[in-house]
């Protein structure tokens, strides 16, 4: 037990289905409790903040953390592991690129909280109480951690050193990392453990993709029964594969969905959803004349940025929306 | 007053040659527009445009030639769908979309160039200063 390496896991801002695709390594699971000590991972057992803190720096080889960074708690924590920790890996598309949490910088801290705690159709809430840092209840003084106005991705708080991408990451991507740090593998650190590649040069659908495609429309998927069968952007869906790098086993595809981006951008694009938007203009099929049916046509996108930016809105270049 | 910071991509063979010939017979235009001259107006990749809205730009001007004469046969075409998808995605990410604007200049209408800098110039001053980054946690 004294010279297995320890390590860590923890959560952010995230959804918990990281969690669960640790967990979803299945009986390969025990080999690695059998290589590791796991020294912290709150969502599983029963562990403290002092179980990191009372570690000496640099005393895990690894610390896994998944979800994105919104609260003073978080920034806290994550910066106490990135001090105990060699390696920190950014575990999922929250923690790597910001991920579904990371649309909320759409938003101000002072809209969301109005929404969710006035406006909202389910919300009851007489007293319009609002999450406070500091407030009173029979007598005792309540604390809470600051809610950040923007969301950000782990490497905008502290260094990280690799990236397992995915939401949620699928489980060979898990082992093949574990395995790598195990056996001193790893490649140069930065480095997206997954290839650099688009996911549409791994697709099964790629053939059935025209040599030169170009579309005259756009559709969404819940508006007709897409063919499986054929590349899901010559059918007029956005499909998200262009832009975005493959090793996720084309789970969506195979699953009769197009991508929507979760696995993030390649190594050498800036962002991700300005990379899918030139490659859109490059193929929807309008001549200059065409102006205002292209217009009519993109109607079908309702949400760009929402689309485009599912999952790396907080790592774009904007980052979110630019507000007073 | 806000002087407003302008970055203009010009294509090589319409645009930039228009400026050149506005240079030449001495016509005098705001100064706000900094030209970076590119090969075509298609090469003016979204991240470009993004790019310099976040270091500071408070307007974009893309100029190309018209419709029919680019130098590689249809590299606007590509310009104008992609000026078309940025102006939408703007918008949501709070910019103006009126903070973009392209401009189809051929080689001879160095008037236009003129124009169109000077117009530009004052709609982005009526605009303001762009909202920088947005605030920090903390
Ligand atoms: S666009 Fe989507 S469906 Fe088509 S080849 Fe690429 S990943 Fe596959
Ligand atoms: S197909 Fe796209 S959205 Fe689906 S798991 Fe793969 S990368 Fe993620
Ligand atoms: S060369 Fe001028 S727009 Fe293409």
């Amino acid at each position: 037990m004294a010279d297995k390496p320890w390590v860590a896991f923890y959560w952010c801002a995230s959804c918990g289905g990281c969690e669960e695709a640790v967990v979803d390594i299945a009986e390969k699971i025990l080999d690695v409790v059998e290589a590791v000590n796991i020294g912290f991972w709150p969502v599983a057992l029963d562990f403290k903040r002092e179980d990191v803190e009372s570690r000496p720096d640099g005393f895990f080889v690894a610390s896994f953390v998944n979800g994105a960074v919104r609260t003073s708690e978080q920034e806290e924590m994550v910066k106490l592991l990135r001090k105990k920790s060699r390696l920190i890996f950014a575990f999922g598309s929250c923690s790597h690129l910001g991920g579904i949490p990371g649309l909320a910088n759409l938003y101000s801290r002072e809209e969301i909280f109005d929404y969710v705690y006035r406006k909202s159709p389910s919300t009851e809430n007489p007293g319009e109480t609002l999450p406070a840092e500091n407030s009173r209840e029979n007598g005792n003084e309540l604390h809470l951690p600051e809610f950040y106005d923007r969301v950000y991705s782990l490497d905008q708080v502290i260094p990280v050193d690799y990236y397992i991408p995915g939401c949620a990451p699928p489980p060979d991507i898990v082992m093949n990392a574990l395995e790598a740090l195990l056996e001193g593998k790893l490649p140069d650190k930065g480095a997206v453990l997954s290839p650099n590649k688009a996911l549409c040069s791994t697709c099964p659908l790629n053939e059935t993709k025209p040599e030169k495609l170009l579309i005259r429309e756009l559709k969404r998927p819940h508006e007709f029964q897409a063919d499986p069968e054929k590349c899901f952007l010559t059918q007029g869906l956005l499909c998200m594969g262009p832009a975005t790098r493959t090793g996720c086993g084309e789970r969506c595809i195979r699953a009769g969905m197009p991508c929507r981006g979760c696995f993030g951008p390649l190594d050498n694009a800036l962002d991700q959803g300005l990379s899918m938007l030139s490659a859109l203009a490059s193929i929807l099929d309008f001549t200059p004349q065409e102006k205002e049916e292209l217009e009519r046509v993109l109607g079908a996108c309702p949400d760009p940025a929402g689309t485009l930016y599912r999952f790396s809105l907080p790592s774009s270049i904007l980052k979110g929306k630019r507000r007073l | 007053m806000h002087e407003p910071k302008i970055i203009a991509f010009f294509c090589n063979w319409c645009t930039y040659t228009a400026a050149d010939l506005a240079g030449v017979s001495r016509m005098s235009y705001a100064p706000n527009v900094r030209i970076i001259r590119v090969m075509c107006s298609g090469r003016v990749d979204p991240e470009l445009v993004i790019k310099a809205f976040d270091l500071g730009a408070d307007g974009v001007l893309i100029g190309g030639c018209h419709p029919g004469d680019c130098h590689y046969q249809n590299g606007n075409h590509k310009t104008l769908r992609r000026y078309i998808l940025l102006k939408r995605l703007l918008s949501q990410m709070g910019i103006e979309p009126e903070r973009l604007r392209l401009e189809w200049i051929s080689a001879s209408e160095g008037e236009k160039v003129r124009r169109v800098c000077n117009e530009f110039t004052e709609q982005i001053r009526g605009l303001g200063p762009l909202r920088r980054e947005v605030k920090n946690g903390g």
